[in-house]
């Protein structure tokens, strides 16, 4: 499975460095695709309500109420139908390409099965909703589709009279019929809307919108596409005939020619061994996580800077519960903890410059603490070859991007900002390394959602806990690099190394005393203990 | 052109693209879901099968309440309804449809297709509800014309006069 997923995974990045070239970073679609879903199910929801206002739910007004208005009113109406049912098939692929890529990602096992699992309805209910919508044009298709489903479903043995006994004849189709689907073509949508509001409920901040230039974007394709292809008709459903050669929409109806091949029984066997497949797969086998962050009430004052920068909304504001002057405290929901450290990055008490007794600071992780941090960072300084000013880079790098995997003068974290910026600050000015080299993930998608924006924000001294001022901005650099692109970050921190092998002499710096190197060793010796 | 626009530009082209295969895969390949020669009987009915009732003695009526002194009583399960349907006289199918319901107290139901070359067809159909009599209940016989593509329903009503060719 590992295999697999590195493959995958491997796969996309390429192919989303070259949408990165086409589309920019932030409007990267294969970055996008939760909110794309979102988009174009509010585009079918829109367009279904405007085509509502025009259709019939007569037996034959339906077909003919389609036709007028794909034929008679296609500029406007026509155009509704084709984005309707185009955004519908697009939805199709980009929610198996959303589940492919979570898989690739490895961000639907741990504490982040919630997501994984309750999308696996969200996928049953996108084909409900676009089935029963084709039954409703009824034509030659919804004819097909009409009495395909029919059968199938009358094999459950659980309607009183089979279902498809309602297509047997002309006269045996009653217009109630259509009312009937008309309710399920809506009740359905509704349904699925709820199932992913539910999808999204364990993450901080669920984007549910495209940015505004891939929204235009996506748009106009879609206008084109219905203006250049029209969707089709295929003549009215006549109960007299059966359909022999359709025009399938391989999207939404390709099981269609498989429920016509098989079985019924190894299809309805084959969804429920998919379903329980894919609501098992978290667990095939468990991922390994980190502990949960652990909250040390002595070094926390309940600032909340660590609630705003979780992720994964898994930790919470809550009454302070010791004798601390402070009105709050935080509370970590180990459920919806994932380990990413951002929290400890996010903690004004995470000061590597502490000499004082242990490093503890008011949010760590238990498995990769603060002082565990700080004293990797010394031994990957002590790798550095060359003396100060020789251009020595130590990096810190993201676990999920172009620099995990060791490397001499190069400390990995579950994510970049997992970093409190006060240990840039300790690098450069206890003369650790000439410089610090941030490699996060690729810009367009954070492993962790808010890594990036969070490291830039601190660097940038517009969100807390900020860079000191007397941090040489030049001495530091940010590369934001996918993991197939070893060789640029490669080349990123040789240049970075020239550059500043080029600079004067940092003047400001206060090496590490000896005894704070041992008591750095201390408390490394001590938490590998622990 | 650099910047947005070039990202406007070649993400709506490659949009556009993705738009179109969309569009193709709605509607193409074309699926042959039946040969262009073939023509399609679909039977299908819902009849129940008789009941196995016998006459209450005077005795037992005697112990029941006055309202409840019905002269017959009956099994809860229902018998299954046997059909046959001859194709150019040979026998396509001939079968028990067992009631419906966990007591078997539901009406027999059948919905079956047969895929047929076009051309001309005697059909003969024989059901029988009551697995006591002898012979059928209804017999039905018709000499037809399948066209390529057509559907013939073929259903049942015992109270219009039995098998209805549709």
């Amino acid at each position: 499975m590992t295999g697999l997923r590195t493959a995958l995974r491997r796969g996309f990045d390429r192919a989303e460095r070259a949408l990165d070239q086409l589309f920019g970073a932030d409007w990267n679609p294969l970055a996008h695709l939760g909110t794309i879903g979102w988009f174009l199910f509010w585009t079918v929801a829109i367009t279904g309500i405007y085509l509502f206002v025009f259709f019939d739910t007569g037996v034959t007004a339906a077909y003919s109420s389609v036709e007028w208005l794909s034929q008679d009113h296609w500029w406007h109406a026509g155009v509704a139908r084709s984005v309707h049912r185009y955004a519908s098939d697009l939805m199709v692929l980009v929610m198996f390409t959303h589940l492919i890529r979570e898989f690739a990602m490895d961000r639907y096992r741990g504490t982040r099965w919630f997501s994984w699992v309750t999308g696996v309805p969200v996928i049953w209910f996108v084909y409900l909703s676009g089935i029963t919508g084709y039954w409703l044009v009824w034509d030659k298709l919804a004819q097909y589709v009409a009495v395909t489903t029919t059968e199938l479903l009358d094999t459950l043995g659980i309607f009183g009279e089979p279902i498809a006994r309602n297509f047997l004849a002309p006269d045996m189709l009653s217009g109630r019929f259509f009312t009937l689907m008309v309710f399920l073509h809506i009740a359905i949508p509704l349904l699925l809307l709820l199932l992913m509001w539910i999808h999204i409920q364990r993450i901080t901040d669920a984007r549910t919108r495209p940015p505004r230039g891939l929204a235009i974007i996506l748009l106009v394709a879609l206008v084109a596409g219905a203006l250049a292809f029209p969707a089709p008709l295929q003549g009215a459903a006549d109960l007299a005939t059966v359909p022999q050669r359709i025009g399938i929409d391989w999207l939404l109806l390709s099981l269609y020619p498989v429920i016509e091949s098989v079985p019924s029984g190894v299809i309805w066997a084959g969804v429920l061994v998919f379903t329980i497949l894919l609501v098992g797969l978290p667990w095939l086998p468990p991922k390994s996580e980190g502990g949960a962050a652990q909250v040390f009430l002595d070094f926390c004052n309940g600032c909340g800077r660590c609630v705003a920068d979780c992720p994964y909304t898994a930790i919470t504001l809550e009454p302070r519960s010791d004798d601390a002057p402070f009105q709050f405290e935080v509370a970590v929901n180990s459920a919806r903890c994932v380990a990413c450290g951002i929290c400890m990055g996010s903690c004004p008490s995470s000061s590597p410059f502490r000499r004082s007794g242990d490093l503890i600071t008011g949010i760590d992780l238990p498995d990769y603490p603060l002082a565990e941090l700080r004293a990797k960072v010394i031994d990957a300084a002590e790798a550095l070859t060359g003396g100060a000013g020789s251009g020595r880079v130590l990096t810190l790098a993201c676990g999920h991007g172009a620099g995990q995997g060791a490397a001499p003068g190069r400390v990995e974290l579950p994510c970049v900002a997992m970093a409190p910026p006060a240990i840039f600050d300790y690098i450069i000015s206890r003369g650790l390394a000439d410089g610090v080299c941030i490699a996060g993930c690729a810009e367009r998608d954070c492993q962790n959602r808010f890594g990036v924006e969070w490291t830039r924000q601190r660097i940038a001294r517009e969100r807390d806990p900020y860079l000191r001022a007397r941090v040489p901005r030049e001495r530091l650099l940010t590369v934001w690099a996918g993991v197939t692109e070893e060789k640029r970050l490669g080349r990123d921190i040789a240049a970075f190394s020239q550059r500043l092998a080029a600079l004067p002499a940092f003047e400001n710096i206060r090496p590490i005393a000896d005894e704070e190197k041992a008591a750095v060793q201390k408390t490394t010796s001590r938490s590998a203990a622990e | 052109m650099t910047g947005r626009w070039h990202h406007l530009a070649m993400g709506t082209l490659v949009s556009l693209l993705v738009v179109f295969a969309v569009a193709w895969l709605s509607e193409r390949p074309a699926w042959q879901s039946l040969p262009e020669d073939v023509a399609l009987i679909r039977l299908s009915f819902t009849q129940s099968g008789v009941r196995n009732c016998r006459a209450r003695t005077e005795e037992e009526l005697a112990a029941l309440a006055r309202n409840m002194r019905q002269k017959q009583i009956c099994d809860r399960r229902r018998a299954p309804v046997y059909v046959e349907l001859d194709l150019n006289g040979t026998t396509v199918l001939a079968r028990d449809l067992p009631p419906t319901g966990l007591s078997g107290s539901g009406p027999s139901r059948i919905y079956q297709r047969f895929e047929l070359p076009a051309g001309d067809y005697d059909i003969a159909l024989r059901l029988r509800d009551d697995p006591a009599m002898t012979g059928f209940t209804n017999t039905a016989e018709r000499q037809i014309t399948l066209e390529p593509a057509e559907n013939l329903a073929i259903d049942y009503d015992a109270e219009a006069g039995g098998f209805i060719f549709h």
